[in-house]
């Protein structure tokens, strides 16, 4: 039964599928998503986290990757972060200054996820916008509250080779 | 004597069979919208909470999978123990198991909070869960008894229907003794810390799974208008009687050896005392619905041979089974858990007082949407494939004692 | 040397934000000492150190609550479920009350996940979504739950709530949601931090109320506070009959 609950879901899925792919066929004109802009760029060279061809193909092998590592290694750099992601990516709604949910479908992910038909399953768990905060600060015993939206800011613990880095650039006294 | 033995598949194309079909189809797809009504919502709507996080599903669902693999108990008898009056019997009783245990997984799976993520289910394995090796032994089980049924069912193979048959029945055993382990694996719950509990689950699914069986054939040799002589029926029913009572019987032990662990009174105080809904459900539901009262019935001299008193018998037994999977499922799970022994506990969330628990709508219609499920497959099957005999007269099943049998054979045709 | 900027360059052109201000931090004495001792974030965490907690019973007092509310503001559970009903809420940590029945003698404690170190949530789990860090902290990865509630029925503590509505704006450090189980982290986001120096969220608040109630730190290493307090004054494990070997130990019970 399980199987053929399944089977019938994959069948739905498929006359949806082929719904979809009417207009695609009787216009060869299909309008490309929007994606909106991200709030910040990686590198001068680099727009994103990886070449952008490369992140626009393979972002979730980064994330799935990343998303292990997290979980049951505890590694928790920051570059292919999906917290990151939503950070950068996630813009500012004009109407009332709120950030977009998963729900829109200007949201950066769901632009063109929508239009590859391709369902996200991260927001049942993870926030689909950068998040407000107000959390005791870890490394202070009172409480002092920060309302800010949730980014890796200081009081972060920097890796040895980060260290380095911030020593060779003569940030480091 | 095989020779007279002929199956057929269901011919009658008359409203009857379509109407069953259309009925069980719609309480099918009432059981699928209501699944889909939990899942969409989550599971707010339902009764179940973080105290009793199994519910009603789950009671339907162990009852079907622990009556599956007793359904396949008939065919056991034929094929293992070399009874070949049960031979006839065995194909329907292998059809039954299968649906039986589809209807269970179904309503198992349907409750699950991710049942999306059945792929992830069946790609991820921790193999010291005895969950997981649940899972292998269910999908096991049905790839064995499809097997067994070819062999059965196919002339050419008839040779192997034995040894086929014998690994069923091994497979059928781990199966229930699997299915029990879940909740004896369980050592935090004193209702469930219990060695006993494997092995009495292998018992109650022969009398839940003869249950089901003897009710199905009645109805099915009824409504197709095929014979049932009174041989078989009765051999089937003095079997369940035995069944049934050897339930009560572990039911007791298992009560007993629990009295005698002193840590465990207060748990047996609960279930047989003053457990408000779980001890009435256990002394009115599982011993005297389920146990006493078809008890009586089947071994009555004159009732007991009236097809009606042994067809309410059967069904009485699927109820108290039903109450007994609930005192063993909820009950197990409201009686509040001892952290601190000697201590009155007290906190915000009901530590120290019993769970409460008031199933909801949604949850009872995907459990009989379970059942409707098993039905359905059942008659299906019967439509398609030869699975029940032409006839299982008297003469036909035991030609020895044919001669002195014909009159009653004819008085119950 | 210039193997490795070529290496770090990309990383340190992302960096350049926080760089400023983790040097900002850096600059205090005790925030360098700090960084030496936490793990660094691309680094695995590993067996050799085992993170517990003391709570010590008699600086708890009853009717404080304000360890639960501090898990809650870190963690955000239980705010954001309105439609669950009063058992269907989560339930990280709570408060519990005793008294023995023999003398009266009243205690008040709180409870979480225990993290054992042979935990039957783990050990019952189909998919191995319930797991156990090679540090000791036991977790779900809910990328991988079914929400089949088998490990809820096996934890002897309670500890584990399912998530029973649809959920929005979780908190980065504790994503969550419908149809998955749940329960205390140890404030692992804070301990992959800080390691040592960690102080999970109930600590904190407890701290804050003047209490001081809990010890954070590992249990392996016998120069933590933790174990040195555990060698002098010993410590209880609930259910210490199940030789589950918890890492939340209790004193004055
Ligand atoms: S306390 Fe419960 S949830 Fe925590 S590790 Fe032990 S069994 Fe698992
Ligand atoms: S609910 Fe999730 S974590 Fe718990 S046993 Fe099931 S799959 Fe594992």
């Amino acid at each position: 039964m399980a199987v053929m609950y399944n089977y019938v879901r994959s069948l739905i899925l498929l006359a949806g599928m082929a719904l979809l792919g009417l207009p695609l066929v009787a216009q060869s004109e299909t309008p490309l998503p929007v994606i909106p802009e991200a709030s910040s760029r990686f590198s001068a060279e680099q727009a994103c986290v990886e070449p952008t061809e490369e992140m626009r193909k393979n972002h979730m092998n980064y994330i799935l990757h990343q998303r292990d590592e997290t979980m049951h290694k505890g590694i928790r750099t920051r570059q292919h972060s999906l917290e990151e992601c939503i950070n950068c990516h996630v813009p500012v709604e004009d109407k009332d200054g709120q950030p977009m949910r998963i729900t829109n479908k200007d949201h950066f992910c769901s632009s063109c996820h929508t239009y590859a038909a391709v369902k996200v399953d991260c927001f049942q768990c993870h926030a689909d916008r950068p998040v407000k905060t107000t959390a005791f600060h870890p490394l202070t015993s009172q409480a002092s509250e920060k309302t800010a939206f949730h980014h890796s800011d200081a009081g972060e613990t920097v890796s040895a080779d980060t260290l380095e880095v911030l020593a060779e650039e003569g940030k480091l006294q | 004597m095989k020779a007279n033995v002929h199956f057929r598949e269901v011919l009658n194309n008359g409203t009857g069979y379509y109407g069953l079909l259309a009925l069980l189809g719609a309480i099918v797809l009432i059981g699928l919208g209501a699944a889909y009504f939990m899942e969409h919502n989550g599971h707010f709507v339902t009764g179940m909470n973080n105290e009793i996080v199994w519910g009603m599903p789950h009671v339907f669902a162990v009852f079907l999978i622990v009556a599956a693999s007793g359904a396949l108990n008939v065919a056991s008898i034929g094929s293992v123990f070399g009874k070949s009056q049960y031979k006839p019997l065995a194909p329907l009783s292998g059809l039954l198991a299968i649906a039986l245990l589809a209807g269970g997984l179904a309503v198992l799976v349907l409750d699950l909070g991710h049942p999306d993520r059945l792929i992830v289910a069946m790609t991820y394995y921790n193999f010291k869960s005895i969950f997981a090796w649940n899972v292998m032994l269910y999908t096991g089980f049905m790839a064995v008894v499809v097997v067994y049924l070819w062999m059965m069912m196919e002339r050419k193979m008839n040779k192997y229907t034995k040894p086929a048959g014998f690994f069923a029945f091994i497979w059928r055993l781990a199966l229930t003794t699997g299915t029990g382990s879940i909740f004896g694996f369980i050592v935090a719950r004193e209702a469930y810390d219990a060695a006993i509990m494997a092995p009495m689950f292998v018992i109650m699914s022969f009398s839940f799974g003869l249950a089901a069986y003897i009710l199905v054939l009645m109805a099915s040799f009824k409504w197709t208008e095929r014979e049932l002589g009174d041989k078989i029926l009765y051999r089937l029913k003095n079997l369940l009687g035995i069944f049934v009572g050897a339930v009560l019987y572990f039911v007791l032990a298992y009560h007993l050896t629990n009295l005698y662990a002193a840590e465990h009174h207060s748990v047996e105080r609960f279930i047989l005392l003053d457990g408000g809904i779980y001890t009435k459900l256990f002394w009115i539901g599982q011993i005297l619905i389920g146990g006493l009262i078809p008890l009586a019935m089947l071994y009555h001299p004159t009732l007991g041979k009236s097809r009606a008193v042994i067809g309410w018998a059967c069904a009485l037994v699927i109820l108290g089974g039903m109450a007994q999977m609930y005192v063993i499922i909820i009950g197990g799970q409201a009686f509040p858990l001892v952290l601190f022994p000697g201590m009155e506990v007290s906190s915000s969330f009901a530590d120290g007082i019993v769970a409460s628990y008031t199933p909801k709508l949604p949850e009872y219609l995907l459990g009989i949407g379970g059942v409707a499920i098993a039905l359905l497959l059942v008659t299906i099957a019967v439509k398609v494939l030869r699975f029940l005999p032409e006839s299982l007269a008297d003469a036909i099943v035991d030609p020895h004692t044919a001669s002195d049998a014909k009159g009653t054979a004819k008085k119950a045709a | 040397m210039t193997h490795k900027s070529e290496i770090n360059s990309s990383r340190r052109q992302f960096l350049n934000g926080s760089a400023i201000a983790a040097g900002l931090a850096i600059a205090p004495g005790v925030m360098l000492h700090q960084v030496a001792q936490a793990k660094p974030a691309d680094q695995a965490v590993t067996s050799d150190k085992r993170w517990g907690m003391l709570i010590d019973t008699n600086k708890c007092s009853k009717g404080c609550d304000a360890c639960v509310r501090g898990c809650q503001t870190e963690n955000g559970w239980g705010e954001n479920e309105t439609k669950s009903g009063p058992n269907q809420v989560a339930q990280w940590i709570r408060k519990v009350e005793l008294r023995d029945t023999s003398t009266g003698f009243t205690k008040s404690l709180p409870l979480m996940c225990q993290h054992c170190e042979h935990p039957p949530c783990v050990d019952v789990c189909p998919t191995g979504a319930s797991f156990k860090r090679a540090d000791g902290i036991v977790l779900v990865d809910k990328h991988i739950c079914i929400g089949c509630r088998y490990c809820m029925m096996a934890c002897p503590y309670k500890a584990r709530s399912f998530i029973h509505e649809d959920l929005q704006d979780q908190l980065p450090v504790a994503p969550r949601g419908k149809g998955t189980v749940e329960s205390c982290t140890l404030c692992v986001h804070r301990v992959d931090k800080d390691g040592e120096n960690a102080i999970p969220a109930c600590a904190e608040a407890c701290n804050a109320e003047g209490h001081e109630a809990f010890v954070f730190g590992d249990l392996k290493n016998p120069n933590s506070r933790i174990s040195q307090e555990l060698a002098k004054h010993g410590g209880t494990q609930i259910r210490a009959d199940l030789g589950l070997n918890v890492g939340i130990r209790y004193r004055g019970i």
